[in-house]
């Protein structure tokens, strides 16, 4: 589990995160959303380490980051994995360096136990017949398989994703939602997803955080936020037509 | 104000410097980045290098013949005009401010490339110390760079003893008899010293230019033209600083 307690950031005069309080909860896929320029890429650079807030704590599981040596933040570091908005895979290695990168990097694993755990994390995204491509020769859905890949070769406890949707097609969307959504569940893990994607909110956003200018305006679960009378998760959610159509039906229902 | 922004960009390059013997990599992770490097900074170069080095050497010993009009003027000058340029300035000044378009160029696009599209944060959320990542293995590599500079010299001589000779404006034996006049050994270690230091600033200045870019594509291409006048000028002045330390002493 990861505590996020009033967390403050600023830019020069610019206050992008103001006193911001949650969790984000193990096995569970936690999503933050906003609009642009709500602070949610900077939340999420605070929980990766690569802002450092103005005050406030943020904890892994009891651990709080800013007290930590650099050492214990070097080694917690390997415990967390990262899906990048533009995948970030290295140009100039195949499909497998980059997935076995982690592994050779941190771990004590023989050549041979590398390449089985690589092989099986490959198959587990479900790429085939992509081991020896260079990121440029994949499309972009393929390009977001293998940094989940990379991502979670190492067994992490924490994982990340920046907009994991964006570019994607929509069926393509689905597909990496629900692919973080049940490596989240399988091993475990504390998942912590930043997106401004709705389908990705209704499909796999067990913990929604939501962030307006900076504050934590409402969090809840994907049922939840559609009985919310909150004004400004309203505005942002139902800010599309099919989206209203969607919360009258399914009010009616209730 | 700009004298200040200067002076912020001097200490933040010896701050990355630090950096970059920080937190060493995995050796059998960075003995693979220093074959590569080597692949693409010093073998990747010798063409070029060899291919100006012989022109440029028998352009020289042309136009010192040419200019020898007065016939109480031994012929040998040629070959003596034409190593102490060659040995002195053009091989390891020259040919760095070149390397410092090719090399450099290449290091501030590839390592800014990383910087936009979020490798190098990808490389710092693994809790790999990034500089030393991308840094280091070029530092080493080009501690081959002497090597290079050797050939430089060596192609730039024989150039200018096939222009002076074979261009008939001098025989063989002269030619010979002006390389060997008046050697002082102490000339090839200066030009070893000052590839050295060429060496270190080819490595680190581009790297900074491309570690610490912000923007995109564009800024990419932006940051390889500034890394590449940067590398010039202080290539330019620590020449003028090392052969006033050690030749004018």
């Amino acid at each position: 589990m990861i505590e996020v307690k009033n967390v403050e950031k600023s830019f020069g005069d610019a206050k992008v995160l103001k006193g911001i309080t949650t969790t984000f909860e193990t096995g569970k896929t936690n999503l933050i959303i906003g609009q642009s320029g709500s602070g949610k890429t900077v939340l999420l650079k605070s929980l990766l380490g690569i802002h450092q807030p103005d005050s406030g704590t943020i904890s892994f599981d009891g651990r709080i980051y800013s007290e930590m040596t650099s050492d214990e933040k070097r080694e917690l570091r390997t415990e967390i994995g990262m899906v990048f908005q533009g995948s970030a895979l290295f140009d100039s290695m195949t499909v497998e360096e980059n997935v076995a990168f982690p592994l050779k990097m941190f771990s004590h694993k023989t050549p041979a136990e590398i390449k089985e755990r690589v092989d099986f994390v490959i198959a587990r995204v479900n790429l085939v017949n992509a081991h020896h491509k260079k990121p440029s020769e994949l499309s972009g859905g393929m390009q977001k398989r293998v940094a989940i890949a990379r991502a979670i070769v190492n067994n992490p406890r924490y994982l990340f994703c920046d907009e994991p949707n964006s570019g994607l097609d929509p069926k393509t969307s689905i597909v990496i939602d629900n692919l973080i959504h049940e490596i989240t569940v399988e091993y475990n893990i504390t998942t912590v997803v930043n997106t401004h994607d709705m389908n990705s909110v209704m499909e796999i956003g067990e913990k929604i955080v939501f962030l307006k200018e900076g504050v934590l305006a409402w969090e809840g679960s994907k049922k939840e936020i559609f009985k919310t009378d909150n004004e400004a998760v309203t505005d942002f959610v139902y800010s599309s037509n099919l989206f209203k159509k969607i919360r009258k039906a399914q009010n009616k229902e209730d | 104000m700009m004298l200040i922004r200067y002076l912020s960009q001097i200490g933040k390059y010896f701050l990355m410097l630090k950096e970059v013997f920080n937190k060493p990599t995995k050796w059998s992770v960075m003995r693979g980045l220093i074959f590569k490097e080597i692949d693409d900074l010093v073998i990747g170069s010798l063409g070029i290098v060899a291919f100006i080095s012989f022109f440029v050497g028998g352009v020289v010993s042309i136009q010192t013949a040419l200019n020898l009009t007065n016939p109480l003027i031994p012929k040998y000058l040629i070959g003596f005009a034409t190593r102490q340029s060659v040995i002195l300035e053009f091989a390891p000044t020259f040919i760095s401010i070149i390397m410092a378009g090719k090399m450099g160029s290449f290091i501030t696009s590839s390592i800014g490339t990383m910087r936009v599209t979020e490798q190098i944060d990808a490389l710092e959320v693994m809790g790999v110390n990034s500089l030393n990542y991308l840094v280091f293995p070029k530092l080493i590599a080009l501690l081959l760079y002497p090597f290079v500079i050797g050939i430089a010299m060596f192609l730039g001589v024989l150039g200018g003893w096939m222009g002076g000779v074979y261009g008939g404006f001098t025989s063989s034996a002269e030619f010979i008899q002006g390389i060997q006049t008046e050697f002082i050994p102490f000339h090839i270690t200066y030009a070893f010293i000052k590839t050295f230091v060429f060496a270190i600033l080819l490595a680190t200045i581009p790297s900074f230019h491309g570690y610490y870019m912000k923007g995109g594509a564009l800024e990419v291409g932006k940051a390889s033209t500034v890394s590449f006048v940067w590398t010039s000028v202080v290539i330019i002045l620590t020449n003028y600083i090392l052969t006033q330390l050690l030749l004018a002493s």
